[in-house]
């Protein structure tokens, strides 16, 4: 078969649906985001001047092309709540993501160790929770965390504490809500890439006088390394964009770019300024998926 | 394995399934709570799931949520079938790296960003927004994850057996409808949940893609929410996960029941190979 070949008719009314779609609702308008992202703002609605339209002349195209604009890009990094945001965003989505991996090696590890039969009830009972309402997970966790919550109760009840920790509206509240939502992204990838491992490897390894630290440290994690790789991925990616969990758990202090994004669109109307951020944060979120991409590929090329 | 070492496991299985289950159990206790009160027990009640019927904004909310789910996941299902029919099947057309990338980037892109440009791009055309621009956005969320799993069951099927059903007179539609897709007939009802609980869960997109008429009860509960912890809304929740529970040990049973089926079908097979070939 050639690499690159014509479809037939038929062939290409089966994609023409999914291709004009897709052009329709998500390349036209991330072409709109970029295009406005250049554009300067006004108090008009829209909120922003027009660039290009598909009726200007090539004149009127050269005209427009004055107008051209890179103020909010500008504005993103003189702006120290979009600065800010990145920052907290990625530190939070990385410490969350630290501790995710932390939570679900164990117990991907207990998943994949017990019983055969007994696995895929064990898996099923993890992945179950991803099914329910994520919005209503998260709700969840303000009971908790609240200073009359069920925690602070708990702890003060046992004498632990004499007043109510401060919890909830904190960036750890943050972190807890995300390593909480996005566990099960983290539990399958390890889960599958400890399951796949051969037993035998480890009894040559304890055969040979590797005591069980040893055996974990050289065989069982480094063996397991995609798959940590692939679920801190998953877990820190939509972490960093995320928008329900700050602004349900985090205090209007923590600053996180979907949030800030939200505000500016909904609250301040500064659409150029919003379209700005949201291009900077696809490139940003751009960077690990690329180097990821090329360590895949390095490694097939390896083998 | 060690005693020790089995003890170990069983203690992390259940330090994690706590974790995990804890503050779905609590939420639903707390929704039988007569009290208005986390903290405060004030017996069994079922007044706030008898308060939750008198409330005509929650339950039209619910409504439209049931009905842009319902829709948005069929279409989502059918535009992912026929993407993935050609990502698994056409081989390498000329635009298939564009093809492929852009069927595959709302997977990673922010809810915040996709939201952001399907409503940027409604205000450019001048459509008003309602019902309609809300399943729009929620096929456009949803239409990469049907994909993703249809594809992977397509890629499963084995493709010989429809070259084989093509050598034997089938045209390729034929050989399609009825060789592959009885086989990924699980998939396609899967992709289809997965969809549908996407786009009854969604929040993000909704508030970007949707106008004044068609509120969904995400919307509603998250309003709600921000003003802090409500007992109606526990209880609205109880339902909601009540609904997935029963969903899911559906599931479970049927392929449960499949597994069982074709594992008796394989050892008759297996006890009378001379029969079978």
């Amino acid at each position: 078969m050639s690499r690159r070949r014509r479809l037939s008719l038929g062939q290409r009314l089966v994609i023409a649906a999914p291709y004009l779609w897709i052009a329709a609702f998500f390349l036209a308008p991330m072409l709109l985001v970029a295009k406005i992202s250049v554009s300067q703002s006004v108090l008009a609605r829209p909120p922003y001047r027009p660039i290009f339209q598909f009726s200007d002349s090539l004149a009127e195209l050269w005209a427009k092309a004055q107008d051209f604009t890179l103020d909010s890009y500008r504005a993103l990094v003189n702006d120290t709540l979009y600065v800010e945001s990145y920052l907290s965003s990625l530190t939070i989505a990385a410490i969350a993501t630290l501790i995710t991996l932390i939570v679900a090696y164990p117990f991907a590890l207990a998943m994949a160790r017990a019983p055969e039969r007994l696995r895929p009830i064990l898996i099923g009972l993890a992945v179950a929770p991803f099914w329910t309402s994520f919005l209503i997970r998260v709700y969840a966790w303000i009971a908790l965390l609240k200073d009359e919550g069920l925690i602070n109760n708990a702890l003060m009840a046992l004498g632990l504490i004499s007043a109510p920790l401060q919890m909830y509206a904190t960036p750890g509240a943050v972190v807890v809500g995300i390593v909480y939502s996005y566990l099960p992204f983290m539990l399958l990838p390890i889960y599958a890439a400890l399951e796949r491992q051969d037993a035998s490897l480890r009894e040559a390894a304890a055969d040979l006088g590797a005591s069980p630290a040893q055996v974990f440290l050289r065989v069982t994690l480094p063996l397991s390394r995609e798959g940590v790789i692939a679920g801190s991925l998953l877990v820190f990616i939509p972490a960093v964009g995320e928008f329900v969990i700050p602004d349900l758990l985090g205090g209007s202090e923590t600053l996180m770019i979907g949030r800030t994004l939200w505000n500016d669109f909904f609250s301040n109307h500064d659409w150029p300024a919003a379209s700005a951020a949201a291009i900077a944060l696809v490139a940003l979120l751009m960077v690990p998926l690329l180097l990821w991409e090329r360590a895949r590929l390095k490694e097939e090329g390896a083998r | 394995m060690s005693a020790a070492a089995s003890y170990a496991r069983r203690a992390t299985l259940l330090a994690g399934f706590v974790f995990l289950y804890a503050p779905i159990v609590i939420l639903t206790v707390m929704s039988f709570n007569a009290s208005r009160l986390v903290s405060v027990w004030g017996g069994f009640s079922t007044k706030w799931y008898v308060a939750l019927l008198d409330n005509e904004q929650l339950l039209h909310s619910a409504k439209i949520s049931l009905a842009a789910a319902l829709v948005s996941a069929t279409i989502a299902t059918l535009l992912g079938l026929l993407a993935a029919v050609a990502l698994a099947r056409f081989g390498g057309f000329r635009t298939r790296l564009l093809f492929f990338g852009a069927v595959h980037a709302p997977l990673v892109l922010p809810e915040v960003v996709l939201g952001l440009a399907l409503l940027t791009c409604f205000v450019a055309l001048g459509v008003g927004r309602g019902f309609v621009t809300l399943v729009i956005g929620h096929v456009t969320l949803t239409m990469c994850f049907t994909t993703v799993a249809l594809l992977a069951a397509l890629r499963d099927c084995d493709p010989t057996l429809e070259e084989a059903a093509m050598d034997l007179g089938a045209t390729p539609p034929e050989a399609f409808l009825r060789v592959a897709l009885p086989q990924i007939a699980p998939a396609i009802v899967t992709a289809f949940l997965l969809a549908f609980t996407l786009s009854l869960d969604d929040l993000v997109i909704a508030s970007f893609a949707t106008g004044p008429g068609a509120t969904t009860l995400p919307m509603r509960i998250y309003s709600q929410v921000r003003l802090g912890v409500s007992p109606q809304i526990n209880a609205i929740s109880t339902l909601l996960l009540a609904l997935v529970a029963v969903a899911l040990g559906l599931a479970a049973a049927v392929s449960y029941w499949r597994a069982g089926r074709n594992f008796r079908g394989m050892k008759t097979l297996a006890r009378s190979p001379d029969k079978a070939s």
